[in-house]
């Protein structure tokens, strides 16, 4: 029996043609989003790619911006991490080499963000990470000199961590702290010794520290444990999927001690699925959705116009990394992916939606402050502002 | 002492899960000799089953576990007409291949369902109960009562009842079971059932105890239960279910003694040390090759 040879062939010619497909930029400026779009925060994902669109639409909708010359819309081409740190990589990659982009904005996560950063940078395109507070994401790996490509439009973890310390040891005036993070995230684990340090320089003992893996339901044990040593709070730098699970088994437990989070927490998912058990705790965060300042106002207004929900520190960090984005390619007049980085580190005064921002030499890390957030009653309602 | 006890209660409760899984392991291994490898995926089917009867029906309790136990015995049912039993015949592998199949087609359907993780909100009032420091939660004790008692009944229908007769016969010899008159493919439906059933009541277990569920929870869960079953000797109930609380045992034990980070580890090390030492698992037998 002769196998027909067409079906085969004509799946050939349409994998040639398809695979040879490379997309050209012409009148546009693409922007590469890399986003959590589906996968284990998928609210992250939203939020950056809401704000993307909406910081697109502006610069479309006031003309565009003039490059070579003419004045080109900014394009954007999204691709989803679904999470996890080898489907950032790709990502990356694509939208470097076949999509052409100009420059890149996301991922969001550390642990996706650290893989696709040492592509960009291999790639030598500005890729600015509007969430990643690992201080790693910008360093080299080899020789932790700053990176030359990749930038951040949040704090780092070094200054979460220290902020977090002194709070928890100042005002909350906790003696003894006990320690629940994800050991597999990269992030979270960082977040969690630079806390530490922080709190043990501020004379503070911390209790217990125990770990989870990415994925794991059951805390009880750990929650056990933590119980037993008796600590004033509990410091647990998890994923808003993760707190609520492990807040309510904690309260099961009979473990009624306050809970302190980082900026892991900040999305609304976390308070709609969490509920009364997590009123009252804190957070550090990158904004406070009750601001007075009228940059931030604009923001949150158009947006919530546009997604009929408050923004979180995602979509205001992304809508900020698109301004830095769009004043670098102002000031370089071209889409050439070493003119915008140097462009972009001069970048000495940046009225962001989350405070003022600017880069120091050499480095990608922004100087700017953090807020502290308390949950309540369903909000996440501002205490403080802490200043560098 | 509390805190033994603590610990203990908490094994407890996940062991009655792992076992419940880990029996709709046992029962398709035992009949068909097959793995059949998306049934952590029926768990996760069970969950979101759960979700839907509580958040969108506001159902209570007992219709909700209905709900998912008869919409997973079905979804079984359904997959083992339509991808197994045209396989029943073909090479061992084969059959992997299409279960594991199954399990990313029923992970990605759901994700495409449902790509945000859900929240369950609670189903009923979970009162905790506070004896000298000891914390027992209701949902606790309705959790092992009911995972107690579905294996009770499992037991009586494998042990009392001519379907369990059938169901031993079929897994013993299935040619020579179908020359004495048993109805083969209907017993092995109504194994399939069974064994989904279970699944799909620890799922919505499962759900209510740790009420965030995401399309992927059934892969890390299901691969536990898998060894629950394999550790305590595939193909019969009673190890499933003895495996089952034993690594539910060795995984709250090792995060005790040690820093949780190594739990898991030092638990897969020791089952991998006990199959290296009782290869069939504790209550298992080798199964004679006739020639």
């Amino acid at each position: 029996m002769r196998r027909n040879p067409l079906p085969l062939a004509c799946f050939a010619a349409a994998a040639v043609m398809l695979g040879g497909c490379a997309r050209h930029s012409g009148d546009t400026i693409r922007i590469g989003v890399i986003a959590e779009l589906t996968g284990a925060i998928p609210a992250v994902g939203a939020s950056c790619r809401n704000a993307a669109q909406l910081a697109a639409k502006e610069i479309n909708d006031a003309g565009g911006i003039e490059i070579g010359g003419k004045k080109k819309m900014i394009e954007l081409v999204i691709e989803d991490t679904a999470a996890k740190a080898d489907q950032a990589a790709a990502a990356v990659q694509k939208v470097i080499t076949r999509d052409e982009v100009a420059a890149i904005v996301g991922p969001n996560s550390s642990s996706n963000a650290l893989p696709a950063a040492e592509i960009a940078e291999k790639g030598g395109v500005v890729m600015i990470a509007p969430w990643s507070t690992n201080p790693k994401t910008t360093l080299d790996a080899q020789t932790n000199l700053p990176k030359q490509f990749v930038f951040r439009a949040c704090f780092t973890d070094m200054f979460q961590g220290h902020v977090l310390g002194k709070f928890a040891s100042e005002t909350l005036k906790a003696k003894k702290a006990a320690m629940l993070y994800d050991v597999a995230s990269e992030v979270l684990k960082s977040q969690s010794e630079l806390f530490k340090q922080s709190f043990e320089a501020g004379g503070g003992k911390v209790v217990a520290v125990e770990t989870y893996t990415t994925g794991d339901k059951d805390f009880s044990a750990q929650l056990t444990k933590i119980k037993k040593a008796g600590p004033d709070i509990v410091f647990l730098p998890s994923y808003y999927t993760d707190v609520p699970l492990q807040v309510q088994q904690a309260h099961r437990l009979g473990l009624k001690v306050p809970f302190l989070g980082s900026d892991a927490w900040s999305t609304e998912e976390l308070i709609k699925m969490c509920g009364k058990d997590c009123d009252g705790f804190y957070l550090s965060n990158h904004y406070s959705p009750q601001t007075t300042n009228p940059v931030t106002r604009r923001f949150i207004d158009s947006y919530q116009a546009a997604y009929h929900s408050v923004p979180d520190d995602v979509a205001a960090l992304t809508y900020d990394s698109f301004g830095l984005l769009r004043q670098a390619l102002v000031a370089a007049k071209t889409t050439d992916r070493r003119a915008i980085r140097d462009a972009l580190s001069r970048t000495t005064d940046y009225q962001g939606v989350t405070g003022n921002m600017r880069f120091t030499a050499g480095s990608g890390d922004p100087v700017k402050g953090a807020v502290i957030l308390q949950i309540k009653d369903d909000k996440f309602v501002w205490v403080t502002d802490v200043q560098p | 002492m509390t805190y033994f006890l603590q610990q203990s209660l908490n094994a407890l409760q996940l062991g009655s899960v792992y076992a419940l899984i880990a029996l709709g392991y046992t029962m398709v291994y035992g009949v068909l000799t097959m793995i059949n490898f998306a049934h952590g995926d029926f768990f996760m089917v069970g969950a979101f089953l759960c979700f839907i009867s509580v958040a969108r029906l506001h159902l209570p309790f007992v219709p909700t576990l209905l709900i998912s136990m008869a919409g997973v015995a079905l979804l079984a049912v359904g997959v083992e007409v339509a991808a197994y039993r045209p396989l029943r015949n073909a090479p061992r592998v084969s059959a992997i291949i299409t279960a594991l199949g199954v399990g990313i087609f029923l992970e990605h359907f759901t994700l495409a369902l449902s790509p945000y993780p859900l929240h369950i909100p609670p189903a009923f009032a979970n009162v905790t109960w506070s004896a000298g420091g000891l914390a027992v939660s209701s949902l606790q004790v309705v959790t092992v009562l009911l995972s107690v008692g579905l294996m009770a009944a499992l037991q009586f229908v494998v042990a009392r009842t001519p379907l369990g007769i059938a169901m031993r016969a079929v897994s013993w010899d299935r040619d020579t079971a179908a020359l004495l008159g048993v109805p083969v493919d209907r017993v092995i439906s109504a194994t399939f059932a069974i064994g989904g059933a279970l699944g799909g009541a620890a799922g919505m277990l499962y759900a209510l105890s740790y009420p965030v569920i995401d399309p992927y929870m059934g892969v890390l869960v299901g691969w536990k239960a898998f060894i629950s079953a394999v550790v305590g000797g595939i193909g019969d109930v009673r190890g499933a279910m003895l495996g089952g609380y034993i690594l539910a045992a060795v995984e709250i034990a090792v995060a005790v003694a040690l820093p949780s980070t190594y739990r898991d580890f030092v638990a897969f090390s020791l089952l991998i040390v006990l199959l290296i030492f009782r290869p069939y698992g504790i209550l298992g037998r080798p199964r004679p090759q006739k020639l």
